[in-house]
């Protein structure tokens, strides 16, 4: 009678003893890197939510009760009455987007150079992860010479001809004649979303290349037997493949750009029509030490990007089946 | 001509044309940088498209010398902005490594409850705009003093606050890796009679330096290349400058670009050797990672 039961029984406590364990260490682990990302992300959130209320000055900072105070949103007025706000949050959106196309296009078609194999592939592969590497400040630094109006490679090739240089990175608008039609363009604004894409378009091109080369050869042969042309794979075959990848480049690149700060910064200072929200809100906080409203401006960006966001998952966003 | 010979001829045409391009814009800002790091203002201004410098200006230059000597020698103080950089990097890299790495084991081979919240809150918070947390932050490294100073006066505050971005990433890149390892060789382990912490210890740890390896420089490169944090914590305080800050502060002031350009070589060759000397296993665990930027 004894022995049917006494082998199940054992192993089930044996089992749920091991599971405790299991789990005991598993929290253990787990605990310690969990406290300090959340100690340094949501109770910040959270505080951030109590800052953009309160009246803060960063000159009293020293003596402040930060828990004793009135609530109200004269912060959340103020940062929105300034005349820069609504630019700056055109700024935002329209460097956001032109960053995150600008850079997955570049990358896409980076990656479909490289694909099949050539002599000195590994090379340039190599290179093309060059912009994304070298640190920020040093980027910048270059680009700024490059397009110096007095000294720089770029207005004395495009001058070469007599004609005037081009203040790339201080101009607000520049009138461009093309066919005839004369239309004015946002130069700096322009040249800090062509920064971006040559910035991160290595970052695209690694993510593509890697789904590139999961594709089964097989696919693009028989493609190739029925006599379809370069254009006609790429159509039928490649894009659908690559749509998952592409749908997550844009959601990830997106949200990066709509909240970078110190490209433009450091480009441009967020002179010449390039203010974006970021730069607004250190200014608030570093410029003009009013910490309250830097925090109401940081949260009005986050609902900003969160209903963009809320848009694109809702509508465009698709996930990769094949993943 | 069919369209199919058609395609062929200028496609193979157009791949060699975007090679050159892509070579053109991502190794000419490298070479304008070296050069005009030799190459005197008065003479770019004089001819700008003469790019590359002489020998003679190369084995002349004293610009990396002045811009390393400290600046009570009348240098730049670059001596100094390298070393903080480097202690703040490495800080970084110890404090990430040691919490990641546990968390990443249990994340890829243990059961416990709530690790599917704790996990997908953790990826998260990733995506999270480091300007709002950067208030917060930056009041809450004020108000803590130690002594007489505020926190972040502290180059280790520093690195703490690139835990918030360093962490996740390594967790993720950990936790794929750990994944990947076979479960067969910690059971062959367990049967032998090695408790779990013993497996992980003399088992598991040993097989992952490669991985580990990987992390670390890119939580390297992060705390490197890092600028606002830098930015708002230390820029009244010269002598805790890390390079990225230190270089741009130079920029604000009247500063000839040979300078300027030594000092974007000085901060930028570490990285690209670090990242050249080890780019395959690098380049799968950006694809794999999804480093922020």
């Amino acid at each position: 009678m004894r022995a049917p039961h006494y082998f199940p029984m054992t192993t089930r406590t044996r089992r749920s003893k091991r599971a405790l364990q299991e789990e005991r260490l598993g929290w253990l682990m787990t605990i310690p890197g969990a406290v300090i990302v959340f100690s340094l992300i949501v109770f910040p959130v959270i505080w951030n939510v109590v800052l953009s209320l309160q009246q803060i000055r960063l000159i009293d900072l020293q003596s402040l009760q930060f828990f004793n105070f009135d609530a109200n949103l004269d912060n959340f007025s103020r940062v929105v009455g300034v005349s820069a706000f609504w630019p700056a949050i055109r700024n935002t959106i329209v460097y956001a987007i032109g960053g995150t196309v600008l850079s997955i296009g570049l990358g896409m078609w980076a990656a479909l150079v490289v694909r099949k194999p050539f002599r000195g592939r590994a090379a340039v592969r190599g290179f093309m992860l060059f912009p994304y590497v070298v640190p920020v400040v040093a980027a910048t630094l270059v680009w700024q010479l490059m397009l110096n109006p007095t000294f720089g490679i770029i207005n004395e090739w495009l001058t070469s001809d007599g004609g005037e240089p081009i203040r790339f990175l201080s101009s607000s608008s520049f009138t461009v004649e093309l066919f005839g039609f004369s239309f004015d363009l946002p130069l700096a604004l322009t040249m800090v979303i062509l920064f971006e894409g040559w910035r991160y378009f290595p970052f695209a091109f690694l993510f593509i290349l890697a789904r590139l080369q999961a594709i089964p050869g097989e696919l693009e042969e028989a493609a190739m037997v029925d006599g379809a042309t370069i254009s006609q794979r790429f159509r039928h075959i490649i894009m659908p493949e690559l749509r998952g990848v592409i749908s997550v480049l844009v959601l990830l690149r997106f949200i990066w750009t709509f909240n970078k700060f110190d490209d433009i910064f450091l480009l441009t200072g967020g002179e010449a029509g390039t203010e974006v929200i970021t730069i607004q809100i250190i200014d608030w906080l570093n410029g003009r030490g009013e910490i309250g409203s830097a925090a109401a401006l940081g949260l009005i960006l986050a609902a900003i990007l969160s209903v963009m966001l809320f848009i694109y998952i809702k509508f465009f966003y698709q996930e990769d089946e094949s993943a | 001509m069919t369209r199919e010979v058609f395609e062929n001829r200028l496609f193979g045409l157009l791949k060699w044309v975007s090679i050159a391009f892509f070579l053109v814009i991502t190794v000419f800002p490298l070479v304008y940088m070296i050069s005009l790091s030799f190459k005197d203002i008065p003479e770019v201004v004089t001819n700008p498209s003469d790019v590359l410098p002489t020998w003679e200006q190369i084995t002349n230059s004293t610009t990396y010398q002045d811009v390393l000597r400290s600046r009570d020698d009348g240098g730049f103080g670059f001596v100094r902005f390298l070393t903080n950089s480097a202690l703040v990097s490495f800080l970084a890299v110890f404090i990430t490594v040691f919490f990641a790495i546990f968390a990443a084991y249990a994340a890829a081979r243990l059961q416990f409850r709530g690790k599917k919240t704790i996990q997908s809150g953790i990826l998260a918070i990733y995506l999270f705009p480091a300007v709002v947390t950067a208030i917060p932050l930056f009041v809450l490294f004020t108000r803590i003093r130690i002594g007489d100073a505020p926190l972040r006066n502290n180059l280790w505050s520093l690195a703490i606050v690139y835990l918030a971005q360093t962490i996740p990433l390594a967790l993720y890149m950990l936790r794929s890796h750990f994944q990947s390892v076979p479960y067969s060789l910690e059971e062959a382990g367990m049967v032998d009679g090695l408790s779990r912490a013993q497996v992980i210890w003399r088992i598991t740890f040993p097989l992952s330096a490669p991985a580990v390896a990987a992390v670390s420089l890119y939580v390297f490169m992060i705390a490197w290349n890092e600028f606002l944090f830098a930015f708002l914590f230390m820029v009244t305080q010269q002598q805790n400058w890390t390079l990225a800050l230190g270089l741009q502060q130079l920029n604000s002031t009247e500063v000839p670009a040979t300078a300027l350009m030594a000092g974007s070589v000085i901060i930028s060759l570490p990285v690209i050797i670090l990242f050249f000397a080890a780019e395959r296993f690098l380049t799968e665990g950006l694809a794999a990672g999804g480093v922020k930027g």
